[in-house]
């Protein structure tokens, strides 16, 4: 077990690699200089001089590989730098916006979580029923349905019902606090993007959970436990559930990742200022670094989980250590 | 090259007799309703693609300011938007844009997915294994991101939007179809044409290629209504496709929010419109795999 | 009794909007206390007044700092009246108008409690004037008039101009003028890109990335008994709709840019009297520009087509109920003196009374430049009030006289990178200025080797001479007849760049914010030091 999780580990190291090479390069390839953006952002020229000094301080007049080894090197060492747009330390510029991305995303999780293991569960073993088709339905309209277009809805229906119940139309907090300051402030305002994401998760994980089940419950041991006579609820509860869950945290763990740093347009709908916001304004600002550490940090998260989700495969079922 | 025809006139010879277009599509609907029901959806779109000009008298384009923001009624089914554009008409132009951007990207990303996947695959070892391991790193970014960064660098517009969105596609196809491709590789027909001496392009090409179409259709399905997904997401934030083009994400866009309580068919119809299409596309793809590939039938 | 109600609403709520018109600080006394909370729709890039030019700064910044002078608190829309921060008097000019010596006030302190004296003042204006190697300045040029700054003791400052120049002291207001500490400054010239130190109304508190900035009250501020709240919270939010809600669900007082109608409406229609709207004309227009160096555009027939097709007196009531754009003008802020009237402007190409015959004229103009079915693209900037929205109505309007135009929209930073290496066919771009002063704002369009951000990429040296001419004169008749020739050879006879329609502010907030009015311009006043919220 243990020479496998190093095996495993050593093996995020040239996805990791990988992923530095990619976003240095791409950030290199688009065009327009960041120190000219920064400069001439408001019209007009820009003074020969300070466009140098500025390119000189960023290190932008150093030769490509020399930017890219101390792109690495920070990386390494967790010296992530600053901001070349604000020039502030990148982790003060990420740290806000992480809490609240994390938390969206946990919210979004749980969301998924309480959704999909009942519906994927009685659409599994009701099979091709009414119930089912319905549960299928819902989920391909949750992964149909844009979450942006969702949280317009939601805004609007916030709006429309508080006006009819209340008289007064009331709308979500627009500043974040954190949640163990005013929980009830923080709840209030991030519980609807939750939903607005939590939806198109929960169906995903709902198809997951369900065509797993499916699976598990034509193997042996099911039909076994069956055959013993074991009350139908048992049998699914204790034997098929607990293997099918496998695949489903697979899901969730993914789509858990892709959160953090995946939820951009949803966050422009509800105005959250969080990684996704912060990564569109650094692209479109040139801020190579701030991209790249927030990229890195995206595909590091979702490396990690990859490694649980297998060391926790490997844990359960022993074959895997040994054929990987 | 003209050895070929023999090869494939044993394969048609296997097939017993071909039933008729119509009745396969017959069985596929008895077989799965939501599919039929998917696809009839996929054709109403395209329909509406081909026949845009005849389907609506008005100009999705032309200013209206007569009209502005009026409510659906009998001159403008849907209502129309703040520069008193019909939405009906936008949104069956819209189709185009969609199907555009959807049908191009797909295509061509599985397209190229599928010739790496199978090249991959065939060569197997260490090229296999550097390959797997870069289709890891575009795997671990998040579609939109990478969406995104390929939009900074070649700028907004349908063409680009297009180019954006087939570059994630590529390296999710290719795994999928180098999972199926692995397996064909140690078919006895592959081992027999390469002690025939064929060259390694004729293999991939004519021999493997062949026998992986279906994933590779089933993924071509999936995507189409991802990457309308994403051609969505890209307008809504002013990244992807630009007015006055008419776009389904694009609609949504600013005044669609702006208006939304006192017109909310400004921001109801074409996000029904986005929902609908992804919805028959996913479904439609579903289906398509549950006929194509029964083992994968869940 | 629901009738009773109504009838009573009336004249109270017709009362109240007389109180809300009338100058507040004489019709009642300003309470103290409370928090004021507004929107603001970006984050500026650094705290460094001197530097940036956004006015995304200006609303979260400068209630931390004091300027020299500043445009008139109490009649912000009159253009020649200015009054003094930190100087004791507005001076008159001496030597034929070519030195202005400032008093400053005595005893004052930065908030770190070291005093403001005129060293103070001194290194401030070096820095935007003459600015070291690698410190940037973006109001360099519209101070070029100044010879020299000295400081002949601690309450004095004397401006030496090169030439007598109209143009000095509204330049001088420009509200990103901060005052910063020469100790500061002498220890890292770049030290206020980072912090905020000054010695305004309000001491830097808070600032949390993309989110928030906020200040409390200065107990030291030098005008006595100001400010009036305890403290701002400017809270970034880019989205309008969620600013508009956040107004509406008071959870912000006000946004200072300026909404579209539409918002407007649907403030006063759920808020009522709650809901005070004030609105101005803004000195800011839309100009199109298109880049002579690209073909056909070399041909001023072309460019003369272009502005003959786009139906102004038509587009503007319609454009003004969805975009924060209202007047039809020419290149001078409608309503001033130097203005064209409505008349002088029907004389202009793309300003006919007449649409059919403009459109006429110009399909004629392009058949006869050889470009009948004309293509090309917009380079527009990505910010929806009011560039994307103008330049989709353009966009039709060009379609009307069979031009075919495709539309790109980049964000800020790559917009104007494009401007300034004339990688574009036709450009959507701005001109907006604070202070109103129509003979320095029309610097705008001189030709590209004259002005630094003129984008169209040509040589004019007639146009420059009428420009020099008209500021080389005191008499307002011969400036307005010069203003004619120029503003005809601009948008007519050249059609170099031409105007679309000028912005039009409107600010609904609060009703118990007071103290505030707002002006032509997004820049000022801004130090807060003067509003109070009636609770």
């Amino acid at each position: 077990m243990f020479r496998y999780v190093v095996k495993r580990l050593l093996l995020m190291i040239p996805t990791l690699f990988g992923a530095a090479v990619l976003i240095f390069l791409l950030m290199r390839a688009i065009p327009g200089d960041i120190c000219y953006l920064r400069l001439a952002a408001g019209g007009g020229t820009v003074a020969p001089d300070v466009l140098r000094i500025c390119r000189a301080e960023l290190g932008l007049d150093q030769p490509l590989i020399a930017q890219f080894l101390t792109f690495i090197k920070g990386l390494v060492t967790f010296d992530f730098g600053k901001s070349m747009w604000t020039n502030r330390p990148i982790i003060e510029e990420i740290g806000l916006r992480f809490q609240l991305s994390l938390q969206v995303a946990i919210m979004a999780t749980l969301t998924a979580i309480l959704i999909a293991i009942p519906l994927g569960t009685i659409s599994a073993v009701r099979q091709n029923t009414w119930i089912d088709y319905f549960v299928r339905t819902f989920t391909i309209a949750g992964i149909a349905m844009p979450s942006f277009w969702l949280g317009i809805l939601i805004i609007l229906g916030i709006l429309i019902t508080s006006k009819a119940w209340f008289g007064v139309a009331w709308m979500p907090p627009i500043r974040y606090v954190p949640l163990w300051e005013d929980p009830w402030y923080n709840l209030s305002m991030l519980i609807w993007p939750a939903l607005a994401t939590g939806y198109r998760y929960s169906a995903v994980a709902t198809r997951m959970t369900r065509s797993a089940l499916l699976e598990v419950l034509r193997e042996d041991y099911v039909r076994t436990a069956r055959a013993k006579g074991l009350y139908e609820k048992l049998v699914i509860n204790r034997h098929a559930l607990r293997n099918a869950l496998l695949p489903v945290v697979t899901v969730l763990g993914i789509e858990f990742a892709f959160l953090m740093g995946g939820l951009v347009v949803t966050e422009q709908v509800f105005n959250l200022n969080g990684l996704g916001k912060l990564f569109v304004e650094s692209v479109l600002n040139h801020d190579y670094q701030m991209t790249q550490i927030l990229v890195m940090l995206v595909v590091a998260i979702f490396a990690f989980t990859n490694f649980v989700v297998d060391i926790l495969y490997a844990w359960l079922d022993p074959r895997i250590r040994y054929t990987r | 090259m003209a050895s070929t025809e023999t090869a494939s006139a044993t394969v048609i010879e296997d097939i017993p007799r071909r039933p008729t277009i119509l009745a396969t599509l017959g069985a596929f609907s008895r077989e799965n309703p939501l599919g039929a029901c998917g696809g009839f959806i996929v054709i109403v779109m395209i329909v509406m693609a081909f026949f845009a000009p005849w389907l609506t008298s008005y100009d999705p384009t032309a200013n209206d300011f007569g009209a502005m923001l009026a409510p659906p009624d009998g001159d403008h089914f849907l209502g129309t938007d703040q520069f008193g554009r019909d939405l009906l008409s936008r949104i069956i132009y819209g189709a185009r844009t969609a199907l555009l951007v959807g049908f191009v990207s797909s295509f061509v990303g599985c397209f190229l997915g599928l010739i790496l996947g199978v090249t991959s695959a065939y060569f197997g070892g260490r090229f296999d294994l550097l390959f797997q391991r870069v289709m890891d790193v575009f795997m671990a970014f998040p579609l939109i991101i990478l969406a995104l960064a390929v939009v900074a660098i070649f700028g907004t517009g349908v063409q680009n939007v297009i180019i954006a969105i087939t570059i994630p596609v590529i390296p999710r196809a290719a795994r999928i179809v180098r999972a199926s491709a692995l397996a064909i590789r140690e078919m006895p027909y592959v081992d027999a044409a390469r002690a025939n001496g064929f060259s390694h392009s004729r293999i991939i090409f004519r021999h493997m290629m062949p026998n992986v179409m279906a994933p590779f259709l089933i993924i071509l399905t999936a995507q189409v209504g991802q990457a309308i997904l994403i051609e969505a997401s890209l307008s809504y934030l002013g990244l992807g496709v630009q007015e006055p083009i008419p776009a389904w994400g694009l609609m949504l866009r600013g005044g669609a929010q702006e208006y939304a309580e006192s017109a909310p068919w400004v921001a109801i119809f074409p996000g029904l419109a986005i929902t609908l299409a992804v919805f028959g596309f996913n479904l439609f793809g579903d289906a398509l795999r549950d006929w194509l590939d029964p083992k994968m039938k869940t | 009794m629901k009738f009773k109600t109504s009838l009573l609403a009336v004249p109270l709520a017709a009362a109240l909007a007389v109180a809300g018109l009338a100058n507040p600080a004489v019709a009642q006394t300003p309470k103290k206390g409370g928090i004021l909370k507004f929107v603001v729709p970006d984050e500026p890039p650094s705290f460094d007044g001197h530097k940036e030019t956004t006015f995304a700064l200006i609303h979260p910044i400068a209630p931390f700092y004091s300027v020299l002078i500043r445009p008139d608190s109490a009649d912000p829309s009159n253009s020649s009246k200015f009054e003094c921060d930190i100087c004791t008097e507005m001076p008159t000019s001496t030597d034929g108008g070519k030195q202005y010596t400032f008093k400053i006030r005595k005893g004052l302190k930065f908030h770190d409690g070291s005093p403001l004296t005129s060293a103070d003042v001194l290194a401030t204006f070096q820095r935007i004037i003459f600015p070291k190697e690698g410190i940037s300045s973006a109001r360099k040029a519209q101070m070029s008039m100044v010879e020299s700054v000295t400081a002949p003791d601690a309450e004095t400052v004397v401006f030496k101009l090169k030439r007598p120049s109209g143009a000095f002291i509204p330049a001088l207001a420009a509200p990103f003028h901060f005052i910063y500490s020469k100790a500061k400054l002498d220890a890292d010239p770049r030290w206020y890109e980072q912090n905020v130190m000054g010695s305004g109304p309000f001491i830097f508190d808070i600032r949390e990335a993309g989110a928030r900035v906020t200040g409390k009250r200065n107990p030291n501020y030098h005008h006595a008994g100001q400010p009036y709240i305890d403290g701002f919270e400017a809270i970034f939010a880019k989205t309008q709709t969620l600013r508009v809600q956040a107004i509406r669900g008071d959870q912000a007082v006000i946004e200072f840019r300026g909404f579209p109608p539409k918002s407007r409406d649907d403030l006063v229609a759920a808020l009522g009297k709650d809901i005070t709207v004030q609105e101005s004309d803004w000195n800011c227009v839309l100009l199109i520009t298109p880049n002579h160096e690209k073909k056909p555009f070399d041909d001023a027939r072309v460019r003369r087509a272009l502005t003959l097709a786009v139906d102004r007196w038509g587009g503007a009531p319609a454009l003004s109920k969805i975009a924060i754009v209202k007047a039809v003008g020419g290149i001078v802020f409608p309503g001033h003196e130097l203005a064209a009237t409505k008349e002088e402007l029907q004389q202009i190409a793309g300003y006919g009374p007449d649409i059919t015959k403009s459109r006429d004229e110009a399909r004629r103009l392009l058949k006869e430049a050889g470009v009948s079915n004309l293509k090309f693209t917009l380079t527009n900037r990505g910010v929806d009030q009011p560039y994307t929205i103008v330049g989709t109505w353009l966009i039709d309007q060009w379609k009307q006289v069979g031009i075919e135009v495709t539309q790109k929209v980049e964000s800020t930073g790559p917009f104007y990178a494009q401007l300034n290496s004339g990688a574009f066919d036709v450009t959507l771009d701005f001109n907006c200025q604070s202070v109103v002063n129509p003979l320095s704002d029309t610097a705008k369009f001189l030709p590209s080797d004259l002005a630094g951000d003129q984008y169209g990429r040509f040589k004019d040296p007639k146009l420059a001479e009428l420009h020099d001419a008209m500021n080389g004169t005191d008499d307002v008749k011969q400036q307005r007849t010069l203003m004619r020739q120029y503003e005809k050879r601009v948008l007519d006879e050249e059609a170099h760049n031409f105007i679309s329609l000028w912005w039009y502010r409107i600010i609904p907030h609060r009703t118990y914010l007071k103290g505030w009015k707002a002006g032509p311009s997004h820049y000022f006043p801004n130090q807060l030091d003067q509003v109070w919220l009636d609770k």
